[in-house]
């Protein structure tokens, strides 16, 4: 926001609530995608965009025009759409013939584009091909990334970051046990990322928990890795930044030790012994030896000095 | 005797528990290396190597196997989370993710409080909601408080009293208009200081703020004004090694010599006691044509407006550069851009 006589005022309450749910929040919303197709696309690239909406249909916008567009070249045009839209992630497939069957995965920050990673289709599977039931559209997916790749390659690295920011969904405090019908793999293996698509059907097993089966509903990809824009380590480190209200308060002052009781330091003020204020008994009073023996002598005469007063 | 049937009894027991195995399969999982679990996300990591002998022999078989058996590890994880119960369905209770991703937008920044949230604090006010809907003694009904229906719509007063102490004629439904823009205006001031403050940008108190310069020609006028602005018409100022020096920039202007041509000055001084002591007003034909035009247009616009009942006619605002010097600006209504000469 520049100057502020462009900062209007909602005239009305939705108007007033549409903008606030647009604002930089504590907790966030649900990342929105907008699918985008790119000025030729080829079948297999419409088909992939279109189940991949599918699978993202409640937090998903699909533009229907195709869009002149090169991503690694000018982010101005994602820029807008994301800022229209209010999507922080985007997919956008294209084919030509140098880049045949592309599809560009990318996601924002503050509608700025923070990583971009351009997947080539090698072999494509719809899930109209495969015949069989499939689970709700919607549901939150497990996501299963399998192959050392993602643990030594930088690039798979953040590809894998990307991946689970782009299929898990909303973020939900309780989940029904039954509903978990939906699995996606992302395997990468042999410099090639392969993407499947499974139902899960869960069958009785010895104890409570169930033994699960696996079938193969769709869409099937076979990716290989192209060009990436990822962001610099800073960039990254800044859009990681959490708000101090969600960060736990540490509770200081408090100690685990080995047997697991619970410890703490109080801390005092330096305190002279000599110069304490408590009761004052006389028996443990601290004497010089010298002393000792005339107290001794003193005390006989004393007394014996009483009794004669007393007797007068 | 008793051996014997102990023994019989211990083999009943294992052989059950043989068939009991054979009768489901198991859901043990085992990997060489740990498989991290992030249940929040519902996430498994495998970082385990894959075999490629066993991937090129079958390829859908062995992906489909690897990830049952990561699937597997991670249900058995989420069996074992805290469950609710409410009606038929059985719920498990989430943890957080463990996985950091990147934010959305970025972490909002803590406002400053306004003039009269500091204020109120440091007085100890409270805010006290007020209901929308007040109690009108005349009208024997709930009212609302401000806006459409209120009693001080404007559309209520039919009638208003003249006080003892005002002008007779003063129209007192302009003055009470007039004020009400007056206090609107105020609050929208005191709003936008508020949202200035807010941002923390610098807005003066008095006065224009400074133009924000758009293009390079308008960077370039700003600085050719900025340096000829010294006492000594920017004779002394230094300059880039490769600076042009521009004499004038802008529009150019020609001023005659002061004494120079004795029959020109004769002449100009005749003409202008001339047009002073003339009777008759002397026609600006460039004015009046450019008039004529602005007219003509006017009235087509408003009749093209008739025909679109729909739409409203887009009033266009046009900038006082584009407009020639000689036209007079008019408000409202549309007029055609004309170019300077």
């Amino acid at each position: 926001m520049g100057l502020p006589s462009l900062h209007r005022k909602p005239k009305t309450q939705r108007a007033k609530r549409a903008l606030e749910k647009r604002d930089a929040k504590i907790t966030e919303n649900t990342k929105k995608c907008t699918f985008i197709r790119g000025g030729n696309t080829s079948e297999t690239v419409t088909r992939a965009l279109k189940e991949l909406y599918i699978l993202k249909k409640t937090s998903g916008i699909m533009m229907q025009r195709k869009n002149m567009m090169r991503p690694f070249e000018d982010r101005s045009q994602l820029e807008h759409f994301a800022k229209k839209n209010d999507s922080s992630l985007f997919l956008f497939g294209s084919h030509s013939k140098k880049r045949p069957h592309n599809l560009v995965f990318g996601r924002m920050f503050d509608f700025q584009v923070l990583d971009m990673v351009e997947l080539g289709i090698d072999k494509f599977t719809s899930m109209y091909e495969i015949k069989n039931a499939k689970c709700m559209s919607g549901t939150k997916p497990c996501l299963v990334f399998s192959g050392d790749l993602f643990e030594t390659e930088h690039e798979y690295k953040r590809l894998k970051n990307l991946m689970i920011d782009f299929f898990r969904g909303p973020v939900v405090p309780n989940i029904r046990l039954a509903g978990l019908e939906h699995v996606i793999s992302i395997t990468a293996i042999n410099g090639k990322v392969l993407f499947r698509s499974y139902r899960v059907s869960m069958k009785k097993s010895g104890s409570k928990t169930p033994r699960v089966e696996l079938q193969d509903i769709g869409p099937s990809m076979d990716l290989v890795l192209r060009r990436c824009h990822l962001a610099s380590l800073d960039l990254y480190k800044q859009s990681m930044k959490k708000p101090k209200q969600l960060k736990p308060k540490k509770k200081k002052n408090i100690k685990h030790d080995v047997f697991g009781t619970k410890l703490g330091r109080i801390h005092m003020e330096s305190q002279d012994l000599d110069k304490l204020q408590i009761r004052k008994v006389k028996a443990l009073k601290r004497q010089k030896p010298s002393d000792v023996k005339k107290d001794a002598e003193v005390g006989v005469e004393t007394k014996k000095a009483k009794t004669d007063d007393a007797a007068r | 005797m008793a051996s014997q049937s102990q023994q019989h009894v211990v083999e009943n027991v294992l052989k059950q528990a043989e068939l009991q195995e054979k009768r489901f399969k198991t859901t043990e999982v085992d990997k060489a290396l740990d498989v991290d679990l992030d249940l929040g996300n519902l996430l498994a990591v495998d970082p385990n190597p894959l075999s490629l002998k066993e991937f090129k022999q079958n390829r859908e078989s062995f992906l489909t196997s690897l990830t049952r058996d990561n699937t597997q590890l991670l249900f058995n994880e989420i069996w074992k989370l805290p469950v609710e119960r409410s009606d038929d369905v059985i719920i498990a209770k989430m943890p957080e993710p463990t996985t950091i991703l990147p934010r959305e937008k970025h972490v909002p920044k803590d406002k400053p409080m306004t003039r009269w949230e500091q204020y109120s604090k440091v007085k100890g006010i409270q805010k006290r909601k007020k209901s929308r809907k007040v109690w009108d003694e005349e009208q024997k009904k709930w009212v609302p408080r401000w806006g459409y229906g209120s009693k001080n719509d404007e559309s209520r007063d039919w009638m208003m009293e003249i006080p003892d102490n005002a002008d007779p004629y003063e129209d007192q439904f302009a003055k009470k208009r007039k004020e009400k823009r007056e206090r609107v205006a105020k609050n929208e001031f005191q709003r936008l200081r508020n949202v200035a403050r807010a941002q923390r940008l610098k807005i003066p108190g008095h006065g224009v703020k400074p133009k924000a310069l758009s293009n390079k020609p308008e960077v370039n006028m700003a600085i050719h004004a900025a340096k000829q602005s010294t006492a000594s018409i920017g004779k002394f100022e230094r300059k880039l090694p490769k600076e042009p020096i521009t004499k004038q920039m802008g529009k150019r202007r020609k001023f005659d010599p002061l004494c120079g041509d004795i029959k020109k000055e004769h002449s100009r001084e005749l003409a202008i006691l001339d047009s002073m002591n003339r009777k008759k007003p002397k026609m600006d034909v460039t004015r009046a044509v450019n008039k004529e035009i602005q007219e003509t247009q006017a009235s087509q616009q408003a009749d093209k407006g008739d025909r679109r009942k729909g739409k409203s006619g887009k009033k266009t605002k046009i900038s006082k550069k584009a407009l020639p010097k000689t036209t007079k600006r008019k408000k409202g209504g549309n007029s055609k851009k004309t170019r300077r000469h």
